[in-house]
């Protein structure tokens, strides 16, 4: 553990709806975390885990539904935190000049003019802006725009600066790039910040910035692996023990009901296993994309390690976890400790053609997947096969939220339709038994 | 891929421009004396006595003061406009109790023709300056206000829903005050729609400046100095010579109007626009590049806006340290809940003597008014018709062959500036039935005034078809019929629901001054709703008045629910295409 105070220290703080009916859907449950000097903090997570939102009440921009958020040791409902937030999408504002939008977080402190302008030059100076202070966001580059987002949270020198993924809406070589330059700045102490908090799906990225990484699991979001990444800077992202750490990271998000034991380290925390049986969610992958992926595990020996697979394909995991998940729920691949393993049906369906594909498919959806069958049995109960789609949707909302439950039916509708279980008719809202 | 342009170097922001005056600058301060002496000569005129019916003389002489009043009138009216809607949409979008009132309210509002309010709005505004001329001119401000501002609002408060969550969290992280907020953010996003909603509200107070500023309420016959009043003059005299000088300076007016303050003011809006990438032809504007360049404007700017803005945002900045703890105030609460029981209390109010009108209906009444709508109905559905029937062909051939939209597209602009009311007058001339009765007038008026609409969101929806689809209608060999059945229809669906929807609503406006018309020294009048109105608010029948609107309201509001919204729906979900 440090020695210093932690910036920002959380009690317990969960996020919940409660729906109409009384209905409660956590979408976080209770949460401790804390946020020390002179650290860079990453968290990790799928997506729909929850990461923004845990984001949103440490700075205070949502309210968490229980729980406390501590700045400095006090209460922060009762005092305005330093803080400034990276966004994914940039939210610069077009019709404000570069400058101009470095300088608005001032203005709304009270800084006057001259001063303003001379800390806002600075600091564009800092992050390799100077000369595009005229220009508007929308004559730049994705690479240059977020340059920008850096500025201006940078000039109010932040207690803590938050960033919500802040590479993703990048391309590869453009955010490589804008991270090194990020860790330059943070190593040589050019950056006028205390602590980083980063909100990131990249498995390496965290590995390669932070000096904390907690894992978020989700459905609720909760914490899965809590460890300390003490490897020296620069980092080796081709040495062992980076890769280690890559491999552990892996395995905590593929296997999402057992819990890991981090790779050894005295930050190690452990969530609370406790938590109440859920409905099964169904990984948001397409069929194309799942007997994709089984005809290149076939290709590499029906066997291969998370890691290397998702380097050779050049996917982002957020990308790559789905269709993982999809195999894994229909029982085509097994995983284990990172290992992808193709299994006896996987290699059926990848080789057979595509009506035996939707046959192969068909059965291994209504085998494992609860609501694919739910509805299957629904629509039999029927005399005519046919219910509308609000059905469905009433019963998911009450294990999601909204969005998710939305989501989940037209993944479900997905799939039912490719394995012709049913049919789905956009234009009345109605699924239908498929005939025969 | 866009190549970033680096700025001038740090240092030239500190520079100011060098001053100097051009011949630009001079031409707007001439501008700016004409209308400082123009505002004096009507400030004189207003405060003056009491006088409803001017004599208005219609020689070509008296047009250019006469167009000063009406510009003037309109420029008031437009400028109550913007604030009522700032205000109105601010508390609509913030304010989750108040916008379930405020929005269907909104709706309501929007469909009441400008003539309902007349009667009301007139005796309220003379009842307070008895002995001024200010009433009268206030009075018909408020009626080209009532015509104008609903959709102002509407858009102002549908910006605020849109601003993007993370412009809003990028705001509330950086502190911005309430006044930061405004100027940085919800003006700057609202910015294109209330532009282009400002310009059809305009439009809209040309269409009914004739009724505004010339009217019979009970006894008296109300007459304003104006355009309107001129063109209605004009008309009633049978004075053709002069129906065509008030006609040619309405054009001129609106074309100079579209050119020194539209054009300008869309080119400078355009860098609002919410893009990430800079679109490829930016509307270009030579005023606003003379504005810009303007060395007095400049030095203004830098010595007189910047240090005012500077000046309130350190007010608002001081203010927010000091309320830092943010409670709601007790007393607002209440006075919201007071506000809202009173709205409430004023809504049943009105329901009740509604119903109480409904229930005393005579069995004449009664009839007239079912025969009244089932006529006007029928007319507006005519006009849409008609409308569609000539303008989809013809905004199709113009939308699909770039080198025919370089030459329609300014001609249609400008046939359309011109508000059918004023060519009605001429319209009438030609069309006056045998019997003396209006005959097909009322049609051609609404035709008139509702064709625009259709033809330019047509030539839009062709426009916007994508070359690839268009590809493979021709690889496959497309007969005309499957071209227009799979392709056009479909195309430009959502953009002819668009303008089916505003063309539909102002048929009905039209229907009002289409029905009803004073004309060679006669009222003509066609059987409708529209005429009903006008009648009633002529003679200042109240209830009458009140039975008619609510019917034509109601019958507004019922198809805008079950007809346009289930097409627009249907248009956004299953023929929107995608880009």
């Amino acid at each position: 553990m440090p020695a210093a105070e932690p910036i920002v220290e959380t009690h317990e703080i969960e996020k919940y709806y409660v729906q109409p009916e009384g209905n409660r859907i956590e979408v976080i449950s209770p949460t401790n975390l804390a946020i020390y000097p002179e650290k860079i903090f990453a968290l990790l997570g799928p997506s729909g885990s929850g990461k923004s939102t845990l984001l949103r009440m440490l700075t205070g921009l949502v309210p968490p539904s229980a729980g406390e958020v501590h700045w400095h040791r006090g209460p922060a409902a009762e005092q305005q935190a330093n803080v400034s937030i990276v966004f994914q999408n940039f939210a610069l504002f077009p019709w404000l000049t570069v400058l101009e939008n470095v300088e608005a977080p001032l203005a709304a402190r009270g800084v006057g003019e001259v001063d303003r302008r001379k800390r806002a030059l600075k600091i564009l100076d800092t992050v390799g802006l100077d000369g595009f202070e005229t220009a508007y966001p929308k004559e730049l580059s994705g690479g240059m725009k977020q340059r920008v987002g850096f500025a201006r949270a940078l000039v109010v020198e932040p207690d803590v600066l938050f960033m919500d993924e802040p590479f993703s809406a990048l391309d590869v070589l453009t955010a490589e790039n804008l991270r090194g330059e990020l860790l330059e700045l943070w190593t040589s102490r050019k950056m006028p910040a205390r602590a980083i908090f980063l909100v990131t799906h990249n498995i390496e990225e965290a590995v390669l910035l932070a000096d904390r990484v907690v894992v978020l699991g989700r459905n609720p979001g909760r914490i899965r692996a809590d460890f300390e990444v003490d490897l020296p800077r620069p980092r080796d992202r081709k040495s062992r023990r980076f890769l280690e750490f890559v491999d552990h990271i892996y395995k905590v998000l593929t296997q999402p009901d057992v819990e890991h034991a981090p790779p050894a380290g005295p930050g190690a925390r452990q969530a609370a296993a406790a938590r109440t049986a859920a409905y099964q969610m169904i990984p948001h992958a397409r069929p194309g994309g799942i007997a994709g992926l089984l005809e290149i595990l076939i290709d590499r020996g029906g066997k291969d390690d998370l890691y290397s697979l998702a380097d050779e394909l050049v996917m982002e995991v957020s990308d790559l976890l789905p269709i993982i998940e999809g195999c894994s729920l229909l029982g085509f691949i097994r995983v284990q400790e990172g290992d992808v393993e193709i299994t006896e049906q996987g290699k059926t369906f990848a080789e057979a053609d595509i009506q035996d594909r939707k046959n192969l498919f068909r059965e291994a959806a209504l085998q494992h997947v609860t609501l694919l069958r739910q509805i299957y049995n629904s629509l039999r109960a029927k005399a005519d096969g046919t219910l509308p789609d609000d059905f469905f949707s009433d019963i998911l909302d009450e294990h999601f939220s909204a969005a998710e439950a939305e989501a989940q039916l037209q993944t479900a509708i997905h799939w039912g339709r490719y394995a012709e279980v049913f049919d789905y008719d956009a234009k009345s809202g109605r699924l239908h038994l498929t005939a025969g | 891929m866009i190549k970033p342009t680096p700025g001038p170097a740090a240092a030239s922001i500190f520079e100011e421009r060098r001053p100097g005056a051009s011949w630009a600058d001079l031409l707007m301060v001439g501008f700016g004396l004409a209308l400082f002496y123009g505002i004096l000569t009507l400030a004189r005129t207003w405060l003056g006595p009491f006088t409803p019916n001017v004599v208005i003389s219609v020689h070509p002489s008296a047009l250019p003061g006469y167009t000063a009043y009406s510009l003037l009138r309109m420029a008031v009216a437009y400028v109550l406009s913007i604030g009522f809607s700032l205000v109105y949409g601010y508390v609509a979008a913030y304010y989750p109790k108040a916008e379930r009132l405020m929005i269907p309210l909104l709706d309501i509002m929007q469909s009441i023709p400008v003539l309902s309010f007349l009667p009301g709005v007139m005796l309220a505004m003379i009842a307070l300056f008895p002995h001024s001329q200010i009433g009268v001119e206030l009075g018909a401000i408020l009626l080209i206000f009532t015509g104008q501002v609903w959709n102002i609002a509407f858009s102002f408060y549908a910006s605020l829903k849109a601003i993007p969550t993370e412009l809003r969290e990028a705001a509330r992280i950086y502190r911005f005050n309430a006044w930061q907020r405004l100027i940085r953010l919800e003006l700057p996003f609202s910015a294109l729609g209330l532009v282009w909603n400002s310009m059809v509200s305009v439009a809209t107070g040309w269409f009914f400046l004739m009724v505004c500023e010339m009217f019979p309420l009970g006894k008296t016959d109300f007459r304003l100095p104006g355009l309107g009043s001129y063109l209605q003059t004009a008309a009633s005299d049978g004075n053709t010579a002069a129906i065509l000088w008030g006609l040619l300076a309405m054009v001129s007016v609106i074309v100079l109007i579209d050119q020194l303050i539209w054009r300008p003011v869309i080119a400078w809006a355009d860098k609002f626009k919410f893009e990430q990438v800079e679109g490829t032809d930016a509307p270009q504007s030579a005023v606003l590049d003379l504005v810009q360049r303007s060395p007095t404007l400049a030095w203004l700017r830098l010595h007189a806006v910047t240090p005012l803005g500077e000046r309130l945002n350190q007010a608002f900045c001081r203010r927010a340290e000091q309320h830092r703890p943010r409670q709601p105030s007790r007393w607002a609460g209440w006075l919201g809940w007071l506000l809202g029981a009173a709205l409430i209390a004023a809504a049943a109010w009105a329901l009740v003597h509604v119903a109480v009108q409904f229930a005393s209906l005579d069995r004449g009444t009664a009839s007239d008014i079912l025969r009244g709508t089932g006529a006007t109905l029928l007319r507006v559905f005519c006009a849409l018709a008609l409308g569609a029937a000539w303008a989809i062909p013809a905004g199709v051939a113009i939308g699909s062959s770039p080198r025919l939209a370089r030459i329609a597209q300014p001609i249609v602009q400008v046939a359309a500036s011109v508000p059918a009311t004023a060519l009605f007058p001429v319209v009438l001339m030609f069309l006056i039935g045998p019997n003396g009765g209006l005959g097909v007038a009322p049609l051609v008026l609404m035709l008139l005034g509702t064709q625009w609409y259709i033809l330019f969101n047509v030539i839009a929806g062709a426009m916007g078809i994508p070359s690839d689809l268009k590809e493979v209608a021709r690889v496959f060999r497309f007969g005309r019929l499957d071209r227009w059945r799979l392709l056009i229809l479909p195309g430009i669906f959502p953009y002819l629901v668009t303008g089916m929807v505003t063309a539909a609503g102002g048929a009905w406006n039209a229907s009002i001054v289409a029905e009803y018309f004073h004309f060679k020294g006669r009222t003509l009048q066609a059987t409708g709703l529209g005429s009903l109105i006008s009648a009633a608010a002529d003679a200042g029948d109240f209830n009458r008045l009140l039975i008619a609107t609510v019917v034509l309201a109601s019958i507004v509001v019922v198809t805008n629910r079950l007809v346009w919204r289930r097409l627009y729906r249907i248009a956004e979900t299953r023929f929107r295409l995608e880009t």
